[in-house]
């Protein structure tokens, strides 16, 4: 038995490794590469175990009927279920290869050691080639969940080794789902209303006549238009655009966010072990002498990526094929099937490069979409791109949150109860098979075809580490600790999974939270957590960013001078990689905040790939910079008014710090998601600094200089 | 409606045929296949798109590609290869600073430009090149290094 899901549902060897007739070694995985690395490191975890240089381990494209269904690619749990179950698929593989050596060289196992795709014997220096091991009986058959794994197997960065793809990604030559244009390729695009809850109204009859060849594709109020030359296409979105006329069913709600989540109605849940339970909250928050509340919120925030979300379709023998770059092929694949109304087995999604996408951006949307365009157009591959403003404006944003933190401290200043209360929509509302429920309405198209579908009603994950929840239980070891999730509904914008889920807001309120503690009780910010930890690993996190960063005692903000330093931390999701981050700033006259530098420190288990993991870690910091700086998504009843990066500003090169990250390597110590550890911890350390800078708590994301004077003028 | 225009790119003068108001990015990729330049926004708002012209760097999503007729323009696929990466695409891989890589070949086109203007630029110089830019993986702490190595490089 495993409680490695991947490895439940895939048992055999043969569903992840293979030796190939030219002493390859074929990897398949159903994690997707989105620019996090994973490619690289999973390849590096099977090199090391089966003894192969790094440079014959082939990784297969991920495809639905090839490639494991390891559902999405998210929630920075592709190591620990990709990378272990291939590494216990390697052990296994080669505990075989081992075998068959022994035999063949009649040797005993243990004389033997994998090099360099071969096995030798130390003994006689005798080898034989795993693929002439291979050859006519390929090794199958079940996983030891149990298998010796090789300890120090990891080949480090050998000579020469360049992590997978960079190559291509620096010369322009890898290909993104943007960039396949197969013979016979329409360009598609969408002319979407005006916002969410607008309808198509009427068309001119001479549509067809005035856009010329290009196509029009019309469901209802689902509007496309499809040219084999991506200009015309633009342009004739254009015209449809300015011909279309549209009727507002109803307006969106503008109303203060953080006003909403307070009052709208909501479902509570106390949380307990880290798991909200379906009972009743029965406890009221600390009160009584000592107690101090703060509360916080973090606006609507985008995924913004780079490049707006595509996908290549095409319809041949009422078969689809989807070229993609979701994060889970496989979900996709059902939740298209529902869609659509076909048989799963008739459509075959496969992953193509796209932008990093940082959680559920527009991407299966657009997978929908061009199947539908398809649909209209068989037998011709369609490739819909969407705009940058469907991006902006359609993609389903990071939920608006609200934290209410509640601590009673004792005469010494410990704390004696904490309390967090954590507000918002839904963090989940990807698109997964369910025969329970229906899915397509989480797509946008179908709330849009003739008989439309509406959104489901969002539904509490009570498990360990769900959206709203995750993370709101701290790390540290107070006597008396209460946690409750408050899912509100009836919230105006379209929202689903973005980086972190609710890590990065809880982290952001209860790492400030401290903060505030440290400064009431003239405590050291690093001492004050110190006191109140008694986990080793979380301490030694927090031990290193201090020590790199040069930290010395003393109390938040005792002479504020512009000049600011913060300290943060986290382990994320409770269960995977610990991390701490000290930022200096610099607040300006006019307020404006500058980082000027910044030390992350981390403990990920076991490193497969340090540079690959410091890169996660500093882009965590950097987009968690940005989000704390800058971002808020901005609307008006008549729509969406975020929708270029003029009005969406986000970090640029101006306002980046030198970073400094620090690894805590734990050889022998199971792999830990390390893709989302840095970004709580790096938006409560910036808002600790602005406050060590300038006396100011900016309790309510972003800080801008208009939020700080706010902030400053309320007190 | 379409046109030719004579477009001289990476060293070859090629005739293409364009819509009067084409941008030059979708003539470089669609037409000549040069998919390295990429759009991400297509409203000279995120630098994907960056080429050089007469060789600095000039966004290429919304101005017209018939007024870049006879002008010397280099994409991405002209500063080097897979297998040969020029210098910049090479400091680029040397500090791991492409994460999905979307933002990365309009990064190496301006860094080329403005090591080409500035051999040994400052911090001030390296950032203002780079402004135009934006990388949602967050890649800057790297990229910022690469360009700082070559910087250092060209002083030796
Ligand atoms: S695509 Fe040209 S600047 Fe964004
Ligand atoms: S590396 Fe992904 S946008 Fe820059």
């Amino acid at each position: 038995m495993t409680d490695n899901p991947s490895l439940a549902a895939h048992p055999n060897v043969e569903d992840w490794i293979a030796v190939r007739a030219d002493g390859g070694v074929e990897v398949r995985t159903g994690k997707v590469e989105i620019g996090q690395g994973i490619d690289t490191a999973v390849a590096l975890i099977v090199a090391g175990e089966l003894g192969v240089p790094f440079d014959q381990v082939v990784m297969m494209p991920v495809s639905t009927g090839l490639s494991p269904d390891e559902g999405y690619t998210a929630g920075s749990s592709s190591l620990e279920h990709s990378g272990q179950a291939l590494g216990l698929a390697a052990a296994t593989l080669r505990r075989e290869l081992l075998g068959r050596a022994s035999q063949r060289l009649g040797v005993d196992t243990g004389d033997l050691e994998t090099r360099d795709a071969m096995v030798r014997s130390r003994q006689t220096n005798r080898t034989v080639a795993f693929a002439e091991l291979v050859q006519g009986a390929p090794v199958t058959g079940p996983v030891d969940p149990r298998a010796q794994r090789r300890r120090g197997a990891r080949p480090g960065d050998p000579e020469g080794f360049e992590p997978l793809h960079v190559r291509r990604r620096v010369t322009g030559t890898l290909k993104f789902v943007h960039d396949l244009c197969p013979a016979g390729t329409l360009h598609a695009r969408i002319v979407r209303p005006p916002h969410y809850h607008a309808v198509l109204e009427s068309l001119p009859d001479d549509m067809q006549t005035v856009l010329g060849d290009v196509r029009l594709v019309r469901d209802g109020s689902f509007l496309a238009v499809a040219h084999d030359d991506e200009h015309m296409t633009i342009r004739g979105a254009e015209r449809l655009c300015a011909a279309a006329r549209w009727r507002a069913v109803r307006d969106l709600d503008e109303g203060p966010i953080g006003q909403r989540l307070l009052e709208n109605r909501r479902e509570s849940f106390p949380v307990r072990g880290g798991v909200a339970r379906d009972e009743p909250v029965d406890m009221p928050p600390p009160s009584g002498a000592g107690t101090i509340r703060a509360s916080y919120e973090r606006p609507y925030q985008m995924h913004g990526s780079l490049a707006p979300s595509a996908a290549l379709a095409v319809l041949n023998d009422d078969r689809f094929t989807v070229w993609t770059h979701s994060q889970g092929p496989y979900p996709l694949r059902g939740a298209l099937a529902e869609a659509l109304g076909c048989d799963p087995a008739s459509i075959t999604v496969m992953h193509a490069p796209g932008s990093g996408c940082y959680g559920h951006n527009g991407a299966d949307d657009a997978a929908l979409e061009a199947a539908l365009i398809a649909r209209a157009i068989p037998g011709r591959p369609v490739l819909l791109k969407w705009s940058r403003e469907d991006e902006h404006a359609w993609e389903p944003y990071g939920s608006a949150m609200r934290m209410e933190l509640c601590a009673r401290l004792g005469r010494d200043g410990m704390v004696e109860a904490w309390s967090h209360e954590t507000c918002s929509d839904t963090h989940l509302m990807r698109a997964w098979p369910d025969p329970e429920r229906p899915q397509a309405g989480k797509f946008l198209a179908p709330r849009y075809r003739a008989n439309p579908l509406s959104a489901p009603a969002p539904a509490a994950s009570l498990g360990a580490g769900g959206g709203i929840h995750r993370n709101a239980t701290p790390p540290y070891a107070f006597p008396h600790v209460q946690i409750v999730k408050h899912l509100v509904h009836g919230l105006p914008l379209r929202v689903s999974a973005l980086r972190t889920l609710g890590a990065f807001a809880n982290v952001f309120a209860a790492e400030s939270f401290m903060d505030e503690l440290a400064h009431e009780t003239a405590s050291d910010p690093v001492a004050y957590r110190h006191r109140h930890l008694d986990d080793s690993r979380s301490i030694d996190v927090l031990d290193a960013a201090a020590g790199r960063f040069g930290w010395s005692a003393r109390p938040p903000a005792g002479n504020p001078d512009g000049i600011g330093r913060g300290i943060a931390l986290a382990r994320y999701r409770n269960a995977k990689s610990f991390c701490a981050v000290a930022v200096e700033v610099r607040v300006d006259d006019d307020a404006s905040i500058r980082l000027q530098r910044a030390v992350i420190a981390a403990d990920a288990g076991e490193i497969v790939h340090a540079d690959g993991l410091a890169a996660q870690l500093e882009g965590g910091f950097v987009q968690a910079a940005s989000w704390t700086l800058l971002e808020a998504v901005t609307w008006d009843r008549d729509g969406i008014t975020s929708r270029d990066w003029q009005s969406y500003p986000i970090l640029r090169f101006d306002n980046i710090p030198e970073i400094d990250t620090v690894l805590l390597d734990r050889p022998g110590e199971p792999y830990l998601g390390a893709g989302e550890a840095a970004c709580g911890p790096a938006g409560a350390a910036i808002a600790n600094a602005v406050f060590d800078a300038t006396g100011v708590r900016a309790r309510r994301l972003p800080l801008t200089p208009q939020s700080l004077r706010q902030a400053a003028s309320t007190g | 409606m379409t046109h030719p225009i004579s477009l001289d790119v990476n060293g070859v003068t090629y005739s293409v045929e364009a819509g009067p108001d084409e941008p030059l990015a979708l003539v470089l990729r669609n037409r000549l296949g040069l998919t390295g330049v990429k759009v991400g926004c297509g409203l000279e708002q995120c630098g994907a798109c960056a080429v050089l012209v007469d060789g600095e760097s000039v966004l290429s999503c919304v101005r017209p590609a018939a007024g870049f007729a006879g002008r010397k323009i280099e994409t991405v696929e002209g500063l080097g290869s897979p297998e040969r990466p020029g210098p910049v695409q090479q400091a680029l891989i040397d500090a791991g600073a492409a994460q999905c890589g979307y933002c990365t070949p309009g990064l190496v086109v301006a860094i080329t430009g403005l090591l080409r203007s500035e051999p040994r630029p400052d911090e001030n110089a390296i950032r203002a090149a780079l402004e135009p830019h934006l990388c949602r993986c967050g890649a800057h702490p790297r990229v910022l290094r690469a360009v700082r190595a070559l910087a250092e490089d060209a002083g030796q």
